[in-house]
């Protein structure tokens, strides 16, 4: 358990996929004009994860070494496929909003990136905590780019007015020199942020090997 | 015609306003030569993925009705396309060869050249807009390239704030030279 606990962890803030590993932005920052279609976008690429992990952790000993990127290009694009016709017909106005990103899940880096070094390697359990921290490592960051750039663009969050009525609202932060600028500053917060957990650990292990000694 | 080729290359840049192929835009600009490669041999897979997916969308795919298959098929063309590519070069061009090769299997997931294919059919371009559409998106992300890969030059010997050392720099010079891009709004009514 604690073992899927950590695999789970991992992906969150040590190994985020945008922030750490800079894979998969092109969606990260096209797609976090408002909330809504963070979430949208989050809970797609987790769609597809999952089920790609699954399936290919299940057939990880049948699949050859030699074919094994057109198999799990196949997979991965049977997913994207099935994702981009449901949320096309059960949320149309969403999916015209996010416009090509929804097809192109299937060239995302993440998820080859983990099908690859992962799930071709590990038990099925492991791949579902994988995929899970992983998605969720990619939402948290997409839906907080998301409600900054709209709240500073727009004065909005998910829809709902937070600004005072006086605010006039930021437009650069909505447009796409904002996006990048936006990003730049979260991946220096968990720069941040990593090097401070990096020092408390550190700071906690001397201590314990003082108590020891 | 123009005017889809003008707002493919400036208006709507691929990477600085549709935030497209931003992976090989900052893994591949450490220096100006790479990214000049690494932008041609874009253009030319762009151009090649482009004349093979419209027929096939149009003759094949469209009329039996099999449109829920275009993701798969075209991720599966634009792959053996940049494999048989790769051969055909490697035997017979080897000076092109040399000078593009090593950049193109990273291209295979590529999202601009995939993101190209798609919107030709979405937009219901004909096959020489198609084609107009894909050179200017290609070349606008070589265009994007060398200019980042030109101020990397610049921010290697500049002091930079200490909390955007590394990656975030990248990030934020993009951002200013997609506020300099946003200036070419109005160049097509």
């Amino acid at each position: 358990m604690k073992r899927l606990w950590n695999i789970f962890k991992a992906g969150i803030i040590y190994e985020n996929p945008l922030l750490m590993l800079m894979i998969g932005l092109c969606s990260a920052l096209a797609v976090t004009t408002n909330v809504q279609n963070g979430v949208g976008m989050g809970l797609a690429m987790t769609f597809v994860m999952l089920f790609s992990e699954v399936i290919i952790s299940i057939f990880r000993k049948v699949i050859p070494n030699s074919a094994r990127m057109p198999i799990f290009i196949i997979v991965i694009a049977a997913f994207t496929t099935i994702i981009d016709l449901v949320m096309k017909a059960y949320f149309p106005e969403l999916s015209k909003s996010m416009g090509v990103f929804i097809p192109l899940i299937v060239v995302n880096c993440i998820i080859m990136g983990r099908v690859e070094a992962f799930a071709s390697k590990e038990k099925v359990l492991d791949c579902v905590a994988d995929s899970l921290g992983m998605g969720l490592g990619y939402t948290w960051v997409l839906v907080g780019i998301a409600a900054f750039r709209e709240l500073l663009g727009n004065g909005t969050v998910a829809g709902l007015q937070v600004m005072p009525a006086g605010f006039e609202p930021i437009l650069f932060f909505i447009l796409p020199p904002g996006g990048f600028l936006v990003f730049a500053l979260f991946i220096s917060l968990n720069i941040w942020l990593k090097g401070r957990m990096q020092k408390a650990a550190a700071k906690s292990a001397a201590k314990a090997e003082e108590v020891a000694a | 015609m123009t005017k889809i080729f003008i707002i493919a290359l400036l208006i709507n840049n691929v990477v600085l306003m549709r935030f497209l192929a931003l992976c090989s835009y900052v893994g591949m600009t450490s220096d100006v030569g790479q990214s000049v490669g690494m932008g041609f041999a874009v253009t030319f897979v762009t151009v090649l993925a482009t004349a093979v997916t419209w027929p096939l969308q149009t003759f094949v795919l469209a009329p039996l009705g099999l449109g829920f298959l275009q993701i798969l098929v075209f991720i599966l063309v634009i792959a053996s396309l940049v494999q048989l590519v790769e051969f055909y070069l490697k035997k017979n061009v080897p000076g092109l060869y040399a000078a593009m090769g090593i950049y193109l299997p990273l291209i295979t997931t590529n999202c601009a050249i995939l993101a190209v294919t798609f919107e030709n059919i979405s937009n219901g371009y004909n096959f020489i807009e198609s084609i107009v559409y894909s050179v200017g998106v290609s070349l606008g992300y070589l265009l994007a390239m060398v200019l980042l890969a030109g101020v990397r030059d610049r921010i290697k010997n500049s002091p930079i704030p200490a909390f955007l050392k590394g990656t975030p720099i990248l990030f934020a010079a993009t951002s200013l030279i997609a506020i300099a891009f946003m200036g070419f709004s109005g160049l097509v009514k």
